[in-house]
Order: structure tokens, then sequence, then C-alpha cells
């Protein structure tokens, strides 16, 4: 079953079981280095100033926020959107390269996941903090009440957005944790604190590693892996209906569901990316998380870049083609060559340009170069939110309402405490939680070992 | 215990300490009949048990649970018979403020005035209002104004102010020393005979009228042609031809609301009728009425003579009047003057400037055209204005020769508004004793030794008769708020007449109508239905006097040209002179033509703009004397700049107080400098892109074009109309569906509907610097645009509000249904359900949707009315304020859909058309907007829709609005 000998070697360094437990176990063993403080004290200050901003939201207004009355979403809606494309990797990794049988994603999938669990966490502190009367929140679920028809309109984007993101949220909880299990049960066995080994007993639902144990935690990945696959499509499609129901021209469009998981898939891989670069680095994980699989990651990228920048020049054309005088404002003049060309251009430049250049193979093996550039494509994918959000509602149907929109501090405070929470969670993350699947890594160890690296021409 | 809910601090202490010794003090005492108290304590049943713990329940939550604190209230013993709670009741009465007169309806309800509708019943205003108007309701209700007479810095009470000021009158009057009383022009037959008994009383007072913007040449013009100093009556809606010359009479020139309507009149394009008025204007700043002429010319002051005498010369020509020398006229006259002389005695010329000479050159041109007796009337003239230059010149001297022992003064400023207002103030420190009857501590107040405050005219009776023979009645709306006694019943007081102003008034009335010639003959009768009704028209004009014209010697000179920029002072339609710089609706109301809120700047010609590298916010030095920031004004003539009047008070109160800068000092210069000095300052503009980008949105024709094709310029719509197709079934109205129409045509953009629709709907407002955020909550705007070359551009004004529609994009977005819409076509907000999401709002095209940014009532940050405890009291108390958080929105002031139904409910009848009507569409002062059923296919709305240039508002977008617009169609050639 597990015959990857097509792919070559997925583990370098010629390791034995042992090895990959204790390595990859090391950095919760050992003691947080100096690092790691400084890099949590930091994402503590940031978090503290997203609540901060939160207060300061939720006491004072709304108004707090640089919104106007023709232009009534701004960096939250912009934040949101780009937390919950990042949100996808994890889903995308684990469970489409589970289905199609990748096993070179058993390396990375944990840390994907644990990725999209804080990024879809900081994504939907968003729709929170967005809602004018937070205290009335309650109002968006379809309870049962005593208002007689007054119920949810099941015709909203909205509302869908939070039935979507909160499945999201839990399916993909659910699935990192259930992955989890066996190693929770390695960390319980190998810890010499009684404390640490009641909690991860506990955690790991007395898992003893049988053989029916392990049939059924097979199984039950691969079941929820393809209950879990329709959300990828689903969560980021609906996010996209907020703008493609709307009739703002730039919003109003059909390409946007397909546009948008493609997107998020693309900043997903890119953040993922990221933190992989910095993990193996740091971990000195890079015989398990190798540069063969940065390598995939980047074929990956480039494809995705493509359709990224095929969905622009299908915007521009579609502009031209409605023969819509809005939309031809829209994307010619106010994106292209308009107030907003900045923003458009660097959408185009990191999402479409820039990563381009993983066709040279030079550029994918100079491990700085991937990082730069995965960085350019988190910072594209924000820029395309922006111009998406702002450059459409800032000059629609009336050019008596025109107008533009400057964030406030108070929601950089924000976006910068969402930053804060994503990284303390992932901080946490490498403290508390095996950041790569032990039990995974294991299973594709032993039959690649006399082969090559399996991205090694 | 539940828990306790407080708004302030001191709310807070309270409660604690209600609830502290509730729960310290025994269950109280009680006795229950048939039983003594022993048993009650003995042994208690199952009932008493019930009992206790009712009451302990009751009396816990009484004390402790009430989210609202528990305010006292008395009821009425005998409740009054035309007050029911929550009816509205209507007084008519009479806006006169020295300055604008209207008609009006006061709705009061629980016995508070909170609203000013037009009163339809009346010959002038003829239901109309204007933005001032609309929310001189506020004034009633501004916490700047005294509440108690004042002497000297101290409070005091009438007893001692009457003793006094009756002392020093009579002190004064026996020593022959001279004592000036100045007023604002009086338009009240009956105060003007009371003036006249206090000076019999005290005959060394001497009366002077003054008014800040003066219109003696009028006056004088008309002695020198007439023999009699008057301000003619105009009948613009008896012109075919109205050729306006710096005179903005659709905005603030003598009297807007009538003229408004009159103009309105020629410029109704319905059924059939294809005839209109031509506006020409020629004039020096882009005034409103400029923005509606058909065609406009851009002249600098110095070149209005010259324009003006060649356009005699012309009309001259034709009808056999002596010509006169005149340098070429800079711009075109020949058109004007050949459509004048096609219209002989169907043509008005009027000029706003206040400069005999060119009053002589409009009076001969009117004269020779034969419009006099036509047009314009001197027979019944105008009793605005009457304010007397040489007369104030000379108090002015006297008091700084020393010469002035006492000063009364009423409903004037001249402290703040007089042109020479240095000397006026040191010979006002000349005088010893001074009286001011102000309302508020103004400048002017400031300086007196005694303040008898006014009442506010909502409190007071009065009468007016602003053309002659033409009556109307102040009555009270609401017994006095403060310990203010009105101006007339202080002057009694001092004169000994004994009685109450408002017996003085009847019996003046009494005497004054031509009883013997009456109908009836019961005096009561008339003065109860006058009270009723507003108005009174005297039953027949005395005579009419032959009125002959004594022709006057006319010129011209080419001025050399001036020393940098000519000057072009103007009134605001908000705020007007400056008596309204502490309304925070007027000073938050968008400039018809800038769309700039709460403040002053100096309007720059764009040719000059951008020679002199200018842009709006950029801060010029004036004259070198003062900072003022620029706005770039397309139409603003080469060579001239526009300062408005009324800002830089310094005692108009908080909302007021400090904003911009004060140029009446300025009157008399004709030329100022203006220099860059590199600083910004914000303003705040309600609209920052200008042009229509070519969308088809305010859409417009030429008369030639429209008489060829009602449609003309409205092809979009039959193309639109065509391509429309939906899926999705119509939706059936049952009775009902409310729709409204918006004649561009007749729309002048006067903004009284964006202030009407504030008042009616408790709109917030929220300062200069959230308007500059775009945040303001106006429901109503009105959208300007300017199309054609920016030296003189076609100006475009067109309200938008909520459009309601039946295909509302707003409606399918929203998650939780807060808004929705009815079955009766009303896209109405349910504000308890919504959260925020401001999703409609984005999806809105029309962007009409306003978010609650901040808790804009009772919040210190936003200190205006809905943060007093005065100010609230003019909140509609059938409109919800809305709370921090939610979307609100044009509701088609749905409250008074709800009253009338209600009414024709109870009467077992159908509504009838016009029954109903909006904020905007009761008040506006041209009947451009018309509100009815469009179900009911005899009603306004269901004809207007008819007509050829109606179409909705971006309708390709499928919205299907249920408000429509109509063509605006320009009586000119191409």
């Amino acid at each position: 079953m597990y015959n990857t000998r097509v792919r070559g070697v997925l583990i370098k360094g010629d390791k034995s079981y042992s090895d990959i437990t204790h390595e990859i176990l090391k950095p919760m063993n050992d003691r947080a280095p100096l690092w790691w403080w400084i890099a949590a004290f930091v994402a503590t200050g940031a978090l503290f100033w997203g609540v901060w901003g939160f207060y300061n939201t939720i006491s004072t207004g709304i108004g707090t926020w640089g919104l106007n009355n023709n232009v009534a979403w701004g960096w939250a809606i912009i934040n949101f959107v780009w937390w919950i494309g990042i949100g996808h990797a994890g889903t995308a990794f684990s469970i489409f390269l589970l289905i199609v049988r990748q096993k070179w994603r058993t390396s990375i999938n944990r840390a994907a996941e644990a990725m999209t669990i804080f990024a879809v966490m900081a994504a939907g502190l968003f729709p929170l903090i967005h809602m004018g009367r937070i205290w009335d929140g309650i109002f968006i679920f379809p309870y049962w009440n005593t208002r007689g028809p007054l119920w949810d309109n099941f015709n909203s984007p909205l509302f869908w957005d939070v039935v979507a993101i909160s499945t999201y949220l839990m399916a993909s909880f659910v699935f990192w944790y259930i992955g989890m299990i066996p190693d929770f049960a390695t960390i319980r066995e190998r810890t010499s604190s009684k404390i640490k080994r009641k909690i991860y007993g506990a955690l790991s639902f007395g898992w003893i590693g049988n053989a029916k144990g392990w049939l059924r935690f097979e199984t039950a990945a691969i079941l929820l892996g393809g209950m879990a696959a329709p959300l990828v499509v689903s969560v980021h499609s609906i996010v996209s209906m907020d703008f493609s129901v709307s009739v703002v021209p730039g919003w109003h469009t059909t390409i946007f569901p397909p546009y948008f998981v493609v997107g998020a898939i693309f900043s997903g891989f890119g953040m993922v990316l990221t933190l992989m670069i910095i993990l193996r680095k740091v971990y000195k994980f890079k015989d398990i998380v190798t540069d063969g699989h940065l390598d995939a990651i980047t074929r990956i990228l480039v494809f995705v870049s493509l359709i990224m920048g095929t969905a622009y020049l299908t915007e521009l054309f579609m502009a031209w083609y409605s023969g819509s005088e809005y939309e031809l404002f829209t994307f010619m003049k106010n994106r292209v060559t308009g107030e907003y060309k900045f923003a458009y251009w660097t959408m185009i430049t990191c999402n479409a340009i820039i990563p381009q250049l993983f066709w040279f193979k030079g550029i994918r093996k100079n491990i700085t170069m991937v990082f730069i550039i995965s960085i350019f494509i988190n910072i594209g994918m924000w820029f395309e939110r922006y111009v998406i959000v702002v450059t459409s509602l800032s000059k629609d149907f009336l050019p008596a309402t025109w107008a533009s929109y400057t964030p406030t501090i108070t929601e950089i405070s924000i976006f910068i405490g969402t930053i804060g929470l994503f990284l303390l969670g992932v901080l946490m993350f490498f403290r508390f939680v095996p950041t790569i699947a032990i039990s995974e890594v294991k299973g594709v160890l032993k039959e690649t070992t006399t082969n090559k690296s399996f991205t090694d021409e | 215990m539940e828990k306790k809910y407080w708004q302030s601090l001191e709310e807070y202490l309270e409660v604690k300490k209600g609830s502290n010794v509730e729960n310290k003090e025994p269950m109280p005492e009680f006795s229950i009949e048939g039983l003594d108290e022993s048993e009650v304590k003995g042994k208690s049943s199952r009932r008493d048990f019930l009992k206790m713990l009712g009451f302990s329940v009751s009396a816990v939550a009484l004390v402790s649970s009430c989210q609202m604190p528990v305010r006292k209230a008395i009821p009425l013993l005998n409740q009054p018979e035309e007050l029911t709670p929550g009816i509205p009741n209507y007084y008519a009465s009479t806006f006169f403020d020295g300055n604008d007169y209207c008609s009006i309806l006061v709705k009061t309800r629980e016995n508070r005035p909170i609203k000013i509708e037009g009163n339809h019943m009346s010959p002038i205003s003829k239901g109309g209002t204007s933005a001032r108007v609309q929310a001189s309701v506020l004034n009633l209700y501004d916490d700047a104004r005294l509440k108690h007479p004042y002497k000297g810095e101290t409070k005091t009470d009438w007893a001692t102010i009457d003793k006094d000021v009756a002392a020093n009158l009579s002190a004064l009057s026996q020593g022959g020393k001279k004592v000036v009383l100045i007023t604002s022009t009086i338009i009240s037959p009956t105060t003007k005979k009371l003036i006249a008994e206090f000076t019999e009383t005290y005959p060394n007072i001497e009366w002077v009228q003054y008014d800040a913007i003066s219109f003696q040449a009028i006056r004088k013009a008309h002695l020198l042609n007439f023999g009699e100093a008057v301000i003619p009556t105009f009948a613009i809606d008896k012109a075919k031809i109205v050729v306006g010359f710096n005179a903005d009479y659709l905005g603030t020139w003598l009297d807007p609301v009538a003229f408004s309507k009159q103009f309105a009149k020629n410029r109704k394009l319905f059924k059939g009728q294809t005839e209109m008025s031509r506006l020409y204007q020629y004039e020096s700043q882009l005034s409103l009425t400029g923005s509606n002429a058909d065609i406009r010319y851009g002249i600098k002051p110095s070149e209005e003579a010259i324009v003006l005498l060649n356009l005699y010369n012309e009309v001259a020509k034709a009808t056999g009047f002596t010509t006169y020398n005149a340098p070429a006229s800079p711009v075109d006259v020949k058109k004007a003057a050949k459509d004048l002389l096609k219209n002989k005695g169907k043509s008005l010329v009027v000029s706003g400037t206040n400069n005999l000479n060119i009053q002589l050159i409009v009076n001969a041109i009117n004269n020779a055209l034969g419009n006099y007796g036509n047009t314009l009337f001197v027979d019944s003239p105008m009793m605005l204005k009457q304010g007397d230059e040489d007369a104030m010149a000379k108090v002015v001297k006297e008091m700084n020769a020393g010469k002035v022992d006492g000063l009364l003064v009423y409903n004037v400023n001249p402290v703040y508004d007089y042109h020479d207002s240095i000397a006026f103030e040191s010979g006002m420190k000349k005088v010893k004793f001074k009286v001011s009857f102000a309302e508020t501590k103004d400048e002017t107040a400031l300086l007196c030794n005694y303040i008898a405050p006014d009442h506010n005219y909502l409190e007071s009776w009065n009468d007016a008769e602003p053309i002659k023979g033409e009556l109307s009645i102040t009555q009270p709306a609401i017994r006095p708020i403060f310990d203010t006694r009105q101006f007339q019943q202080s002057l009694m007081q001092w004169a000994g007449i004994s009685g109450d102003f408002s017996e003085y008034l009847e019996n003046s009335w009494n005497e004054m109508l031509p009883l013997g010639k009456l109908d009836s003959e019961n005096f009561n009768d008339i003065w109860n239905q006058a009270k009723h009704d507003g108005v009174y028209s005297m039953p027949e004009k005395d005579v009419t006097t032959v009125v002959t014209f004594t022709e006057q010697k006319l010129s011209a000179k080419a001025e050399k040209p001036a020393n940098g920029l000519e000057l072009v002072l103007y009134e605001k339609i908000a705020i007007g002179g400056g008596k309204y710089t502490n309304n925070p609706w007027l000073l938050e109301m968008p400039d018809p033509i800038t769309t700039a809120t709460w403040d002053n700047y100096v309007c720059v010609p764009v040719k000059y703009a951008e020679e002199n590298n200018l842009k709006i916010e950029d801060v010029v030095k004036v004259n070198g004397e003062f900072d003022l920031p620029v706005i770039v004004q397309p139409g603003q003539p080469e060579g001239t700049v526009s300062i408005a009047l009324g800002y830089g008070r310094t005692a108009a109160g908080k909302a007021g107080n400090g904003i911009g800068k004060n140029v009446f000092h300025l009157k008399d210069t004709t030329a100022v400098t203006i220099e860059k000095t590199g600083a910004t300052y914000p303003l705040a503009v309600t609209q920052i892109h200008h042009t229509m980008e070519g969308r088809a949105i305010a859409r417009e024709t030429t008369l030639g074009e429209y008489k060829k094709d009602p449609l003309a310029g409205n092809e979009q719509h039959i193309l639109d109309e065509k391509n429309n197709t939906t899926l999705y079934q119509k939706i059936d109205f049952d009775g009902i569906q409310w729709g409204m129409t918006i004649d561009l045509t007749a729309c002048t953009g006067c903004a009284n509907c964006v202030i009407s629709c504030q008042a009616e709907n408790n709109v917030a407002v929220i300062g200069k610097e959230q308007v500059k955020n775009r945040r303001i909550m106006h429901w109503m705007r009105i959208d300007r645009y300017y199309s054609a070359e920016e030296v003189n551009p076609d100006v475009y004004h067109m309200p938008v509000m909520c459009q309601h529609c039946d295909n509302a994009p707003c409606e399918n977005v929203c998650p939780v249904a807060a808004t929705n819409h009815s079955n009766e076509g009303l896209n109405q907000m349910a504000y308890n359900r919504c959260i925020g999401t401001r999703y409609c709002i984005n999806n809105c095209p029309y962007k009409v949707r306003r978010f609650n940014w901040f808790e804009f009532s009772n919040n210190n940050k936003f200190d205006y009315n809905m943060n007093s405890e005065l100010g609230k009291m003019v909140l509609n108390p059938d409109v919800v304020v809305r709370q921090r958080g939610v979307v609100e929105k044009c509701s088609l002031c749905v409250q008074r859909l709800q009253e009338k139904k209600l009414t024709a409910k109870m009467e077992n009848r159908e509504l009838r058309d016009g029954e109903v009507q909006t904020a905007c569409s009761q008040s506006c002062p041209t009947d451009a907007i018309s509100f009815g059923n469009l179900l009911d296919k005899n009603s306004q709305v269901s004809q207007n829709v008819t007509e050829g240039r109606m179409y909705h508002l971006l309708e390709h977008l499928h919205t299907l609005p249920s408000t429509s617009y109509l063509t605006k169609v320009k009586n000119r050639e191409a």
C-alpha cells in the first residue's frame, strides 16, 4: 500500500524510528530557547494591542475605524478573507494530498493543520468585531424565537459564512486532533513528568497502538478527510459570495468562487512555505522537511500562480466584454490606472509575476529566495483582498457618493493583534505538540531508504 | 437580585443607595383588611405567603431592576380638551426672524413644538418652507437661550428690570436725553402701533430699523422713480423671462420661499404642458439661482452696472426710451434683451445689489418693458427689509459723539454684523443705559446693562404683514420654557400699558380690520378664523394708485480694474446672516453648491486656482488680515472671490462659536488680495467628485427637444425598460404601493427637505470631524453635479434618499433579515434586529444607508441637541432614536403613513391622495417631490410616472425603485 519508490526518499539521514521520535520531540523536551521567549513576548504584546483595539471598538463604536457610509467594509474584511485564505493550507495539504495519497505530505501536514486552526481562529475574530452590535451577535444563528417569522435570511451569504467557517473550524480541529492521538500516546510513554503523563494520557484517549486501533485510526482519517474535502472548496466559495452576490461593480462576478478558492490555496501554501522554512531551520528538521518538500510546494505555487494570473486577466476581459460602464470604470480606470493602481499592481506583481521565478531550479533550490518569495505571496494576497474590497466600494455607481478610505490605528491594532494571536498559537504549538506527525513520518520512513531523495533528479 | 443598569455615575450612586436601603430595612409593615396584625405576623397562610412574595418581588423589582431610571410624572388632573397623548396638534403661526417670512403650521406633541410644516393656506409661502424655517424649531430648545433676565452679569427678576428700566427711561425722557431703539425690520402692524405708543410715552426715543443685509437701494430707487420708498412685490410666476443680477431669489434674496413657489409654477411640464419660464442670471458667484438658471453669465461685481445699462439700451432702443452711453458689455446682453422684448409685461429684471445706480437701471428696464403692474407691484409693496442705513449710520455717529444716552436693541446684533462694527462697539460703550431683548447672550447683548430676554417666536403672540394687505398671525405653541418675556410685553410694561400683549394684539386687529366692509360683522369669527388659518387677506386693497414713473438719469462707468480680486459677500442658504450660527442642523447642512458643512471658506475661480496652485483646503490670507481655507469653485467668475457672511461669531453658543471668520466689515470693500500661506485646514465637504462620469444619472434635455419628444434625454429609459427581464414574480401589492416622484426641473436644491427630514426623523448631528469622515447621517441628501465647462458649468441638483426598491439589493444580503420589504412597497428597517454587518450599505447602489458609527445621543463627544435635556425635547416621539451600531435610512416617514392610515380606517374610508405627505414632500417650496399611492391610478404620483420624463435612478440594475425622477428640462436652445 505504501509503495512510494517512484517518489524516492522522503526522509533523509538514514534515521531509525527512535531517531524520528527523538528528533521531533526534542523541542518539546528541551528548555524553550531564547528566541522562543522573545517571539512569545512580541506576539503577546501584539495580542494585547489587538485586545486594546477590540476594547476600543466595542466600547466606543465602529466609528473608531476609518470606514464611512460609502466604504462600509475595510481592513476587517480584508484581513478576514486573508486569514481564511491562509487557513486553507492545512486542509488542502492534509486532505487533498491524503486522498490522492501523496505521502510527502506527512512531514508537513501537522504544522499546516495547526496553522489552519490558528488562522481560522484569527479570521473568525473579524466578523465578530466587525458587527455594529456584537452584543446582539446571537441573532445570526437560526435559533427558535418568539419573534414570529423573523428568522435568519437564508439568502444572505453572511449567514452561510458563519455556518461555513464554524463548520470548517470544527472539522479542521477534529481532523488535526485525531491525527495527533498516536503522537500524544508517544509523549505519554516517553515523558518522565507525572503531570505531563496525565495530560497527554488524557489527550491520547487511551491509545495503545494495537492493530485494531491503527485500523480504526486510518479509516477515521480517510473518512474525515473525505468529509472535510468539500469544505476546502465550500468555505472560500461562500466567502467569495459575500462579494459576488452583490451588485457592486468589481464584486458582481461569477468567477469569484473558483478564483477565491485558488487564491486561498495560493496564500495558504505561501504561508506554509514561510512557516516550514522557519520551522526546519530553528528545530533542525531539514532531514524530515527536506529541500524536496519545499521544492514540491514551490512547484504547486508556480502552477497556482498561473491560475491567479489567468483569473486576473479574465476579470479584465470580462469587464471589457460585459460592456458595463461601471465594470470598465472599476477595472480599467480605478484599479489598473487610477487612484488604486499601486495596490493593483502590487497584487499583480506579487501574485502573478514574482512566483513565476519558481520556474528556475536555481531559485527553487535557494531557500532564502524561496522564503522571500513566499513573503511576497503573503503580501500580494493581502493586496488582492484590499483591491477587491476597497476599490470597488470607494467608487461605485453614483460619483456623488465616492469616498476614500484609510484605516485607523484601531483597525491596524486589531490586525496586528490577530497576527499576535496566530504567532502565539504557532509558538505554543511548537512547544506543546509534536510539530511533525511522528506516527505518519514513521510510516513512510523505511520503504524509501534505498532510493534517492524524491525530487533529486 | 437582578442586575442594575445605570446611565450615569450619579444615577448609579442613587440606585446603589436605594437598593442598600431596601436590603437593610425589614419587610415593611402592612395590614390586610379584616385581619389583625398579629394574625398576619403570627402564622402565615399560603395566601399570605403568596402576597408577601408578590409584594417583595415587586418591591425589589421596582427599586433595582428597572432599566430606565424611575422618572416622576404628574398626570394631568384635568386633561385639556384638545390634548390627547400621542396625537399631534397643529397650530397655524408665522415665522419671521427679521429677515425671512414664512407662514407655518407648528406640530406639537404633548404640548411641545417638534416640527414646522408649511401652511398651504398662505397666499404667499403657499405651504413652502426653507431649511432655516424648518430648523427654527431647534432654536426653541437651544441651550444658549437666556433663561432669565440679566442685570449686568447677574441674574435678576422682571420686577427689578421693570423698575430699573422704567426709572432710567423716564429719567432720560425728563432730561430730554436721546434714546435709540434699534430693531430689525418690523413687519408686525401691531408691534409698529405699540412702538408708536411707546415712543409717544417716551418722545426722546428714536426708532431705527436696521438690516445687516440692507435693501435700501431698492427703496431709494423707487422713491426716485415712483415717489415711494418701497420694495415692490414680485410675481415671478407671471414672468416668462426673469433676468437676475446677483439676486439669489431662490436661495436667500428677500423672500426665497415665495419666489421658489412662483418659480416652480412656470416649471411644471406635466400633462402636455410645454411652456416654461426662462431664467437668465448674471452673477458674480455661483448662487443657487444661478445654478438653476437656464442661461447664466459670470460677471464681476464692477461690471454689473455696465451689463445692466447695455441691457437697458437694447430695451430702450426698441421701446423708444432714452439711451445712454455705456461701455461695451463684457458678456452678451442681446439674447436676454431679445427675450425680454418678446415678453413685454411678462418679464422681470431684478438685481440683488444694494446700489442705487444699479437699482435705477433695473427699474428703468422694468418700466420700459411695462412690467410694473404686471410682474412687479409698487402699490402693494413688500414690507420686508425696511432697514435704514442712513439712520443707522447717524446713530453710530451720534453714539460716538456721546449724544446718545440710551439704547434698546431688539432682534439685531450690530456688534457682530454692522459693517463698521468697531465704531458701533466703541459708540455703544459710550452709551450708559443699554437694554437688549436678545434671546441669547449675543455679541451685542454682552455689552448691555440689562438683558430682557424675548420669547422664542414659538412662544409668542404676534402678527405680520409681509406684503401690504396680507396679514398673518403668530401664536404660541408652547408655554414659555424659561423666565423670558416677549419684547412687546416689555414695551407695554415700560410704557405703562396694562394687560397682556395677546389682548393688545386682538384689540389692534379689531381696530385694524375694516369691519364695515366685511361679510361677517362679527370680529370674533374673523379673529378665530385668522388664528385657525394663520393668514388673513384684507378684503380689498384700498385703491389702485396710478403709478407714474419718473425717469432718472442712468450711468455706468467702466471702473479701473481693482487691485486684487473683486470680493463678493453672500448669505449662506443654511445659516443666513449669522442668526442661525448656533443651530447644529443648519451648520451641518451641506451647502447646495459647495456641499461644505460647518465652515466658512473662500471660493476661488478654477483658473485662478490653477495659476496660483491652490486646491481645496489650502489656507489663504485674505487682505493680509485673516486666514480662510479655499474651495475651488467652478462658475466663480474670473477675477472674483466670494466669502460667506454669518460666520466668525464669538457669542453664538457652543455649536457656532469660533467657526470661520466674520467678513461683515468687508461689505464696502470691492477688492481683496489673497495669499497662499502654505497651511491647510480640513473642510468637511460631503461630495468630492463633481461630474457624472458620463453616466445617465441626472438626465436632462432642452425645452425644444422636449417639445419634439417628451422622452428626450430619457432614451436610456426605453432601452432599460426593454431589457428589463426577470425570472421572479412581480410582487403583488394589495391596496397600497407607496411611491414618490422627484421633478428635477422643479427642484432647486434648496435643501429644505434635508432639514425637514432631519427634524421629522430625529436624524443625528455628528459634527465636523465625522462629516469630514463621510459619515453624515442625513437620510436625504442632495447630490450636486457639474457638467459643461468649469468656467460656467451646468449644475444639477438631485435629491437622493432610499429608493424603496421592490428588488432591493440590501434586503437580500442582510443575514438577520433586519431590512425587509413591506406589503406596501416600503423597504423597512427593524433597528432592534440589526446587528450592524453593514453589508446592506455596501450593496446599496444609491448609498443612502447610514450607519450609527457612534452613540450619537447622550454622548458628550457629540454635544449637540441630542446630548442636552432641552435639545432632546425637539425629538419626534414617533421615531426611535437609533442606537450605536445599527443601520438607518429613509423610511418614507412610515410613522406618518401609519398615522393617516389609522385615521382613514377609523373614519372607515379610503386614503385620499395627498392626505399623507412625507416630511420632504410636505414643505417642498417648489413642489418637486410628490408622494402617494402608485396603485391609485388617479393619484398625483401615478400621473407623474406616466410622464415621458419619468425614469428610475440606476434602473438598469433592475432594482425596481418606488422612487422615480423626472428629467431636468432647461429652457434654452441646444
